[in-house]
């Protein structure tokens, strides 16, 4: 779709996605966002090619050493590369966060297309349930669903998508609900539509903006509450590595105290990831946004 | 009002009720016998006496009755006993914990408002200055950065490096009571917490404001020649206000997960760490009655939201 509307037809009007992608590469929030996350998702997915450590490589000779030429970010207290853990915990973290946001996104659009499409009762009924979902503070929710699922990676991912689907749900409702009076639906539905029409013809590209600037938000969000639920020794169990596992080491007070490099590049990692998506995600939605031109 | 009132406590009830049937659901869906833990792993037991304490324990029953039975026992203040603690009752186990929390809750909340809404009017106020991009910067920061590494970079800094803040615990052990002492322990993880609060409020103080500031009625005021200083302050300040109110009643929940962090990183003995080592023992009647009571607090607290709101600004007409 980028490569498509990033071609420009001489003498026709720049459409709406061409005019969106203007505002987002103009805007400069954006821009630092993609300029921080582009190398640190490069780095994380091809580090096995030019680090020499494993992330479960033990080096006897550097037992808690301080970054060095050797080991870049130091090494723990079983001599394990934290550059490697980092990178590898990185990996970790963003497929974490990438699937369950598919997950959740996959929920929430047909929760909310079903509220919109399946008549008063399954309305109320799923509306209700959102609220439900909606009053407990999220954090919460993640803990007594992690008692449940236990630690690990897939449980990790279920316990984040089930728990981020309500607020799109909510917003996917409300853009359908405005669309099904919309007199091209009205037309497809008279001339006998089914809901799968409907729903993925219509429905679905006239939400791709909410949905795509959610699902960025979301990942943000999701890198966020798998390192949580790792700190608190509930989400990815060691040995595998996690941004949020290796933070949770720093809650011995000797590695907090003396050894400050294993815990504090991962919380950079995370930060600096989390920021860089949520400019991203921000410049998405005012990109998308048509009333932005005016301002 | 009086039937607003009542209409959203009902509300507010069945939110509960129904929450606490959710909860119910969920922990009886752990994989695993729940009657195990309630017997010792190292001592053998006979099936008969198995399905005894099975019979006693009313698990043999099916999942309905057994939800209107701990519905009954629980509405008498019976939330049943802790596994982990030596069968402690739950609710005074609980209930104790409610102080701690209120307490760092409460002052961060105060340090996040105040400190958010003023530095939200200066950054709108002074809007595309050096000071405001700086501190946009710095609320992007707070806002992207999690509360438990918040919580070890402040402990790192201000407990390791510089001594200055005790590492922990609420109260000196061996020491009597004084509220130094306390406010010694409560200063720097208040702080702590109120940060992502705080950088959330100043972003919406600074919309809101600058919103505000567009409207005829503050160009009225200041083409009658009022003072820039009370144009701020007495017209524009106080209607930016209404939209942040909405929002610390709604993100509340957001101050409450916060808080878990950072009592389990400060070892603050408040209902977050309580939580959290009912969790990792699988403790069920703790999570059980500690979430029960965090999500009553957070529906009070947006009811009294909308109650504030609707006081506070007269366009809102509560429809009786």
């Amino acid at each position: 779709m980028t490569v498509v509307s990033m071609q420009t037809i001489a003498g026709k009007p720049a459409g709406p996605m061409r005019r969106a992608l203007g505002r987002f590469f103009s805007n400069r929030a954006a821009l630092v966002g993609l300029v921080i996350f582009v190398p640190m998702l490069l780095a994380v997915v091809t580090y096995p090619l030019w680090w020499p450590y494993g992330p479960n490589a033990i080096d006897l000779t550097a037992l808690n050493k301080g970054p060095s030429a050797k080991h870049w970010f130091g090494s723990d207290g079983v001599g394990r590369d934290v550059l490697a853990r980092l990178l590898q915990g990185g990996r970790t973290s963003l497929m974490v966060a990438v699937v369950s946001v598919a997950i959740s996104t996959v929920i929430g659009f047909v929760v909310g297309a079903f509220a919109a499409f399946g008549g008063r009762f399954v309305d109320g009924i799923s509306m209700r349930l959102v609220d439900l979902a909606m009053t407990l503070p999220p954090v919460i929710f993640l803990l007594v669903l992690a008692s449940i699922a236990g630690t690990g990676i897939a449980p990790t991912i279920l316990v984040i998508a089930l728990l981020s689907w309500p607020v799109l749900s909510r917003m996917v409702r409300a853009r359908l609900l405005e669309l099904r009076e919309r007199d091209f639906v009205v037309a497809a539905r008279g001339m006998g539509a089914g809901v799968g029409h409907l729903l993925f013809r219509h429905g679905l590209p006239n939400s791709i903006d909410i949905i795509v600037v959610y699902a960025t938000l979301q990942i943000a969000n999701a890198v966020l509450l798998e390192a949580g639920l790792s700190f608190l020794g509930l989400g990815i169990a060691p040995p595998e590595a996690s941004w949020g596992n290796m933070l949770n080491s720093a809650r011995s007070a000797a590695v907090l105290e003396h050894f400050p490099w294993q815990w504090m590049f991962p919380g950079a990692a995370l930060v600096l990831t989390v920021l860089a998506i949520n400019f991203i995600g921000d410049g998405l939605r005012d990109a998308f946004d048509p009333r932005s031109d005016l301002n | 009002m009086l039937i607003y009132l009542l209409r959203r406590a009902g509300v507010g009830l069945l939110m509960l009720l129904a929450l606490s049937v959710l909860v119910f659901l969920l922990l009886r869906l752990t994989p695993g016998d729940p009657v195990s833990a309630y017997i010792n792993p190292s001592a053998p037991i006979s099936p008969e006496a198995l399905a005894e304490l099975r019979t006693r324990l009313g698990l043999d029953q099916p999942l309905p009755v057994q939800y209107l039975a701990w519905l009954r026992a629980a509405l008498t203040g019976d939330f049943g006993y802790s596994i982990q603690r030596g069968g402690a009752a739950v609710l005074p186990l609980v209930i104790e914990r409610i102080g701690p929390t209120a307490l760092l809750m409460g002052c961060a909340l105060v340090i996040a408002v105040v400190v958010g809404i003023a530095t939200g009017i200066v950054s709108a106020v002074r809007r595309n200055s050096g000071l405001d991009v700086a501190l946009s910067v710095i609320a992007s920061l707070g806002v992207s950065s999690p509360a438990f590494l918040t919580a070890l970079l402040g402990l790192y800094f201000f407990s390791v490096l510089l001594h200055i803040a005790p590492s922990g615990g609420m109260l000196t052990p061996g020491v009597p009571f004084s509220f130094g002492d306390l406010f010694a322990h409560l200063i720097l993880p208040a702080c702590l917490l109120s940060i992502g609060y705080l950088a959330l409020i100043m972003r919406y103080m600074r919309a809101s404001l600058l919103e505000v500031l567009n409207q005829d009625y503050v160009r009225t005021a200041r083409a009658k020649g009022v003072k820039e200083f009370w144009v701020i302050v007495k017209h524009a300040t106080r209607n930016a206000l209404l939209p942040v109110i909405t929002l610390i009643g709604s993100t509340i929940g957001v101050a409450i997960g916060g808080a878990i962090f950072l009592e389990s990183v400060f070892n603050w003995p408040g209902m977050g760490l309580l939580l959290v080592n009912a969790v990792n023992s699988r403790d069920y009647p703790v999570i059980m009655c500690a979430t029960l009571i965090i999500g009553a607090c957070v529906i009070a607290v947006n009811l009294l939201t909308d109650l504030a709101y609707a006081a506070i600004d007269p366009r809102i007409q509560v429809a009786s």
